[in-house]
């Protein structure tokens, strides 16, 4: 039985005055197996946190089914979220409540006595143990994003669900977060993360799924999106900027530039071109593609709208 | 805090907002026991000479019920519509959507403690207006059952207009336009007996009027209309009140999408 499994989920929004309806998500399906590292990967708006609203029970579906561990998330909700554990994107808090009382509390709500041990641990692993009786309006925001994850886990969750959990935060955090959740992922917890970080993605996540526009447009192991690359990146660095007919074709970062090529033969057309259009390149490197690259290719190919499915 | 006070999901809601309140006692309890020892000090001095209610019962102590019976209302409405709009406005309220409790275990948590506060400061204000004027207490399971159902009954009104706020502006509009005219214009300063008969009438369409009335029989042993027809006017008002903050709850009602 799978951990997550999404049927057909279609959701859209009806219009709000002179405005269109919305379709946030058009017929999603796909499985996310039990022990998963999960990744679900797409430009604002394309329906990540759609599809993990309905999942929470915090939206409805207009379509489609949605079940954890077999429990649809409507009809047998309750069952459904005892086994999920959601850190939402926005950061939010309790300010009548310390940091062990929001806890405490949240713990309560699943009807858990008795879960000092767990909340101690939980405290320790995510570096708060020494703001346990600080109220939640002194945390800072790093802080105060801990306090999120705490209390999305407080419960023992099968599943937890991780909506940008590291949007904004420092160094440290994704550290000591990383760690955490991998460990809770080698212990057997199945874990779905959408994030803009793609190499925290392409790190941790064994399989990912891309959306656009609310339609998914990528299914596949990490390894077989990365394999699968129709690419290597040619690199360099630019004095001037790049014609636009040449920028057209390539990803541009203040003076980095990437063009995605195929063989030696594009490479030299590219650097052919740079040369012609008088600039002067420095640092040139071919490199494998990412899965930064990997996304961008698969959004670009969107035109066709047909979902690229992977081996697994 | 214990952990056996947070033995399940509802008790552990019922827990929280009871907290969140107290945690403030001083703006949520103290602040309507001064605003009634303000009003006892005023109306019962100015109008103490002038204004004859019934027979063997002094203005002042006529007073003392209804401010009681006022406070407890008010408090008890202001109780679940300030904490749900506030948890919509900071955004928190997600952490009680992600989980397993029903619309009923919501209902019960915030219209008990609605109940505990409205009491809480109800038994405030009669403590400390009673220095004043001593009502007596002839029924007090009376007293008791209006007091109770009042403070449920507006509990669930301020879960209903929390739900329906969106900002605390629009809670304002809900607390200044509906809930302070009927509670003033419900026989808390005076007898519907001394209105014209006109407004005797629109009194009598006033679920507050039966609230203040059928408490102010359990210190008194007399009132306007008939207790049992009050408390059934009450009850009934409750019930339908009830059923529509249930309705919203289920439904997710701007709560969930």
């Amino acid at each position: 039985m799978p951990a997550v499994s999404f049927q057909s989920v279609s959701k859209h929004y009806p219009s709000r005055g002179t405005g269109s309806a919305v379709q946030a998500l058009d017929q999603v399906s796909f499985d996310i197996e039990q022990g998963e590292f999960f990744g679900l990967l797409g430009p604002n708006g394309a329906g990540k946190t759609s599809l993990i609203s309905i999942l929470a029970g915090l939206s409805r579906a207009s379509a489609g089914s949605v079940k954890v561990h077999g429990h649809d998330v409507y009809t047998d909700y309750a069952q459904a979220r005892r086994l999920l554990g959601v850190v939402p994107q926005e950061l939010v808090f309790d300010p009548f409540f310390t940091v062990r009382e929001s806890l405490r509390i949240q713990s309560g709500y699943f009807g858990i006595r008795n879960n000092g041990a767990w909340i101690d641990e939980l405290l320790e692993c995510l570096g708060l143990t020494d703001k346990a009786g600080a109220n939640m309006r002194q945390l800072s925001g790093g802080m105060k994003r801990r306090v999120l994850v705490a209390q999305a886990l407080v419960h023992k969750p099968p599943v937890i669900v991780l909506d940008e959990p590291t949007a904004g935060v420092d160094v440290e955090l994704r550290q000591t977060l990383w760690q955490f959740i991998a460990r809770l992922n080698r212990e057997g917890s199945t874990v779905l993360l959408t994030t803009h970080y793609l190499e925290e993605a392409e790190a941790l996540c064994g399989r990912i799924a891309m959306l656009k526009q609310g339609r998914m447009v990528a299914l596949a192991s990490c390894s077989d999106l990365l394999k699968n690359a129709t690419s290597n990146v040619l690199r360099f660095k630019l004095d001037r900027e790049l014609p636009p007919a040449l920028a057209a074709k390539a990803r541009v970062t203040g003076r980095v530039v990437q063009f995605p090529a195929h063989d030696a033969l594009e490479i030299e057309q590219y650097l052919a071109a740079v040369r012609e259009a008088g600039l002067a390149v420095e640092d040139v490197e071919i490199r494998k593609a990412d899965l930064e690259d990997v996304f961008l290719e698969v959004m670009a190919c969107q035109a066709e709208r047909q979902p690229l499915k992977g081996q697994s | 805090m214990k952990d056996k006070f947070l033995t399940g999901g509802w008790q552990t809601l019922l827990y929280k907002e009871v907290l969140r309140f107290w945690k403030v006692a001083g703006q949520t309890v103290g602040a309507p026991i001064l605003t009634s020892v303000l009003y006892m000090l005023i109306f019962g001095h100015v109008m103490a000479d002038h204004v004859k209610v019934y027979d063997t019962v002094s203005y002042t102590a006529f007073l003392v019920p209804g401010l009681v019976m006022m406070s407890v209302l008010q408090n008890a409405f202001a109780n679940s519509s300030s904490s749900m709009v506030q948890s919509k406005v900071m955004g928190n309220l997600v952490f009680l959507l992600l989980t397993p409790l029903s619309h009923w275990h919501w209902f019960i948590a915030y219209v008990g403690s609605s109940v505990l506060r409205g009491l809480a400061v109800g038994l405030g204000v009669l403590v400390v207006t009673s220095l004043y004027g001593q009502p007596g207490l002839l029924h007090p399971l009376w007293a008791l059952a209006f007091a109770v159902l009042g403070a449920a009954l507006l509990g669930s009104l301020g879960l209903i207009a929390g739900l329906w706020a969106d900002k605390f502006d629009q809670m304002a509009v809900f607390q200044n336009f509906v809930i302070m005219p009927m509670t003033f214009l419900s026989g808390v300063f005076y007898s519907i007996h001394s209105l014209p008969p006109f407004w005797q009438t629109i009194s009598h369409l006033n679920p507050f009027f039966y609230m203040i009335d059928g408490f102010r029989y359990g210190f008194f042993g007399v009132s306007d209309i008939s207790p049992w027809i009050s408390l059934a006017m009450v009850a009934a008002a409750w019930l339908a009140v009830s059923a529509t903050a249930l309705h919203l709850l289920k439904i997710g009602y701007k709560i969930r999408h």
